[in-house]
């Protein structure tokens, strides 16, 4: 028998902040033992912008651009979420078309989100070529925003009271051959990608995530519906017009990274339902309400409106000091809470499924930083 | 003019017009083989690749090279010099060497050895050691990985890939690949021997680690794997040996299985550059429609299937053969 004298250590790897599956400044400092994490600390902070800082320096107006700019990816949401609240301050109600007007845009947006997350999940799973195929649906998405919201990103389209503009015939006919369109390209997604061997052997059993951790951690959106729990803002605390909707809140039943991707896959199916609802039943009617005052300038009150984004729930909390200018504001984020149950699922596995784990979180980074 | 036929006649020139022919060869294959991919790529993810430079962007990868000769060579500060250095060529002549022995058609090819297959098979495992200089001299812990991966996985593989093409072997009785030609004039051995062909094929694009077996440089986990060090044309000698190892484990499919020139109406040269480009492209639709297998799937695959089935060819080739 040989004696080697090895001496067996851990080390340290820096996954990110400049890596190519970390979606933006995230870094990840694993401790190894070999290809084994033995330890995972994710270290945020690197997009911070102060934006609740920002909150607290400028009016009402002035800072609803900025909510284009926390979650660049479903920004109608965060438009959506901020408006409701400053509409609650000031006690305004929305006429109903411009409430079915924003379920039908920000439908759309979480589809986009959606999309670019199965591109970029796959991505990370070393398929190139799926993230092609849903840009290229995405950009129908883009388009038919564009037109109406002026832009394709970072939008910044509802106001208080409503929306600025109203859509035209070319926009539902548009979303109309879009919807086809998409559940078309659904199934090519499930035979291509679904139902991949490769692809089952990375993301089943990868990452567990039980009931009881979704509660500790605070975790919401899809990755507490894949560990089968249906909470979703847009059920459990209707607002806007959803409850005038039939959809469905699609689980999964044990939680892993397999659950996750169809709880989203199928979520994109459950919102092209909505959009068609919505444009079926698109109430005639004023898109803005009538009384708005110019200068928002609220009574001492709080207020708290959580909203349903692509990634979960999106909470804003407005304390009012009978100022034009929010005296806080807390932005409650979905990110930062589902990224924080990291650690506890890194441990013990390899660097591949850390990637696969971390991609199935569908973090933003910009959203965690604020 | 005499003396130079008189010398070119002898095997000493034989094999220096070979060599130059191989690297003209080698050259513009790999260039050749990077548009293609750009191309299969973008068609299979709607859209044009390279259009521009060229008939269809045919001459892109020429600037492309072009322009890494004109890149600055850097070498990382704490790299361990000799091997670091060494590396890019140690990936490369092999690949080079492998030439000597291809038989492109009934007549041309370089030196017709007696052990052509088995040089090959000598040759091409060379490259697992240029990896693992390239990951361990980076110093770097991305390359680091990347190499063991890398040397874990080639030697998972060319287990199954020598029993494979053992079968062949016994069914032909030599090594010399003329042989092996030789002998599938009336039917191919794709036809007798369908298993080995398609073990031949998953275990080939493992030892060029492609996708989905790229784990050496699995970019989305190790960023470039063991290359993430080198940069201009150090970078571009792995790059070329990777193509050029697809051309020739290509090359040897298509003589083992796919029975190497021979064809009807098409002199043989073209009838084996086809059949090569044929199985590259297949390749190539492997890379961009699947995900990357997990390392240890991909290990498990290697030892409990893969080596498992082609022990089982083999023990049935033998058993018909001696029937």
């Amino acid at each position: 028998m040989i004696e080697l004298d090895i001496e067996e250590k851990t080390y340290h790897l820096n996954l990110g902040p400049q890596h190519p599956s970390t979606h933006g400044v995230l870094r990840v400092l694993l401790e190894m033992q070999g290809e084994y994490i033995t330890k995972a600390e994710p270290v945020i902070g690197y997009g911070h912008r102060g934006h609740e800082h920002m909150a607290e320096n400028r009016n009402y107006h002035q800072f609803l651009p900025n909510m284009g700019r926390v979650d660049y990816l479903h920004a109608l949401a965060y438009n959506q979420g901020y408006c409701m609240a400053v509409e609650k301050l000031l006690g305004i109600t929305v006429p109903e078309r411009a409430e079915y007007l924003r379920v039908i845009l920000s439908e759309f947006n979480r589809i986009a989100s959606h999309l670019l997350w199965v591109g970029a999940y796959l991505l990370d799973l070393g398929a190139f070529t799926p993230i092609l195929y849903c840009f290229d649906d995405r950009e129908n998405i883009l388009d038919l925003l564009d037109r109406i919201t002026g832009s394709r990103l970072t939008y910044c389209f509802y106001r208080f009271g409503g929306v600025t503009k109203d859509l035209d015939d070319e926009f539902i006919a548009g979303s109309r051959a879009f919807i086809k369109r998409l559940r078309g390209r659904f199934k090519d997604y499930d035979n291509l990608v679904t139902k991949n061997v490769i692809f089952i052997n990375r993301a089943r059993g990868v990452g567990f995530i039980s009931k009881e951790q979704c509660l500790l951690y605070g975790l919401t959106g899809p990755m507490v519906r894949g560990s089968g729990i249906p909470y979703d803002i847009r059920k459990s605390e209707p607002y806007s017009a959803y409850p005038a909707f039939d959809f469905e809140i699609p689980i999964g039943d044990t939680g892993d990274v397999m659950d996750r991707y169809l709880v989203r896959l199928r979520e994109m199916g459950q919102s092209l339902r909505i959009i068609e609802q919505a444009l079926d039943k698109l109430p005639n009617g004023p898109i803005m309400a009538e009384k708005v005052p110019k200068r928002v300038k609220p009574a001492e009150s709080e207020v708290y409106q959580a909203v349903e984004t692509a990634r979960g729930e999106f909470g804003i909390y407005i304390v009012s000091q009978g100022d034009v200018k929010p005296y806080r504001i807390k932005l409650r984020v979905p990110s930062f809470g589902n990224l924080s149950v990291l650690p506890e699922l890194a441990v013990d596995t390899l660097v591949a499924d850390l990637v696969a784990i971390l991609g199935s979180m569908d973090v933003v980074i910009p959203e965690i930083d604020r | 003019m005499e003396l130079l036929a008189q010398y070119l006649g002898t095997e000493v020139g034989r094999l220096i017009v070979g060599l130059i022919g191989v690297m003209a060869l080698v050259a513009v294959n790999a260039l050749f083989l990077i548009w293609m991919e750009r191309k299969v790529s973008a068609h299979m993810q709607l859209r044009l690749g390279p259009m521009e430079v060229g008939w269809h962007g045919f001459i892109q990868t020429v600037c492309d090279a072009l322009k890494l000769m004109g890149k600055e060579l850097i070498t990382p500060e704490e790299v361990d010099r000799p091997v670091y250095l060494l590396a890019p060529i140690v990936v490369f002549l092999p690949v080079f060497l492998v030439f000597l022995v291809v038989p492109f058609s009934s007549s041309i090819i370089i030196k017709d050895m007696n052990v052509g297959l088995l040089l090959i098979l000598a040759f091409s495992t060379i490259a697992v050691l240029a990896i693992l200089m390239a990951g361990w001299s980076s110093n770097n812990k991305y390359s680091v990985l990347g190499a063991i991966r890398s040397v874990a996985q080639n030697v998972a593989y060319e287990i199954p890939l020598l029993i494979t093409v053992m079968s062949i072997v016994l069914t032909v009785g030599s090594f010399r690949l003329t042989d092996i030609v030789a002998a599938q004039t009336s039917y191919w051995f794709v036809l007798t021997q369908p298993l080995a062909f398609i073990l031949y094929i998953v275990c080939a694009t493992a030892e060029t680690n492609r996708s989905p077996f790229d784990l050496p440089e699995a970019e989305s986990e190790l960023v470039a794997g063991f290359h993430t060090e080198y940069s201009g044309m150090r970078f571009a000698m792995f790059f070329l040996a990777e193509y050029t190892n697809m051309f020739i484990v290509s090359a040897v499919a298509s003589v083992l299985f796919l029975g190497g020139w021979h064809g009807p109406l098409l002199p043989g040269l073209i009838w084996f550059l086809l059949k090569v480009y044929a199985i590259i492209f297949l390749m190539m639709w492997f890379r961009w429609t699947f995900p990357r297998v997990r390392f240890d799937q991909l290990i498990s695959f290697a030892w409990k299937i893969l080596i498992p089935l082609s022990f089982a060819n083999l023990l049935i080739t033998a058993l018909v053969l001696k029937l």
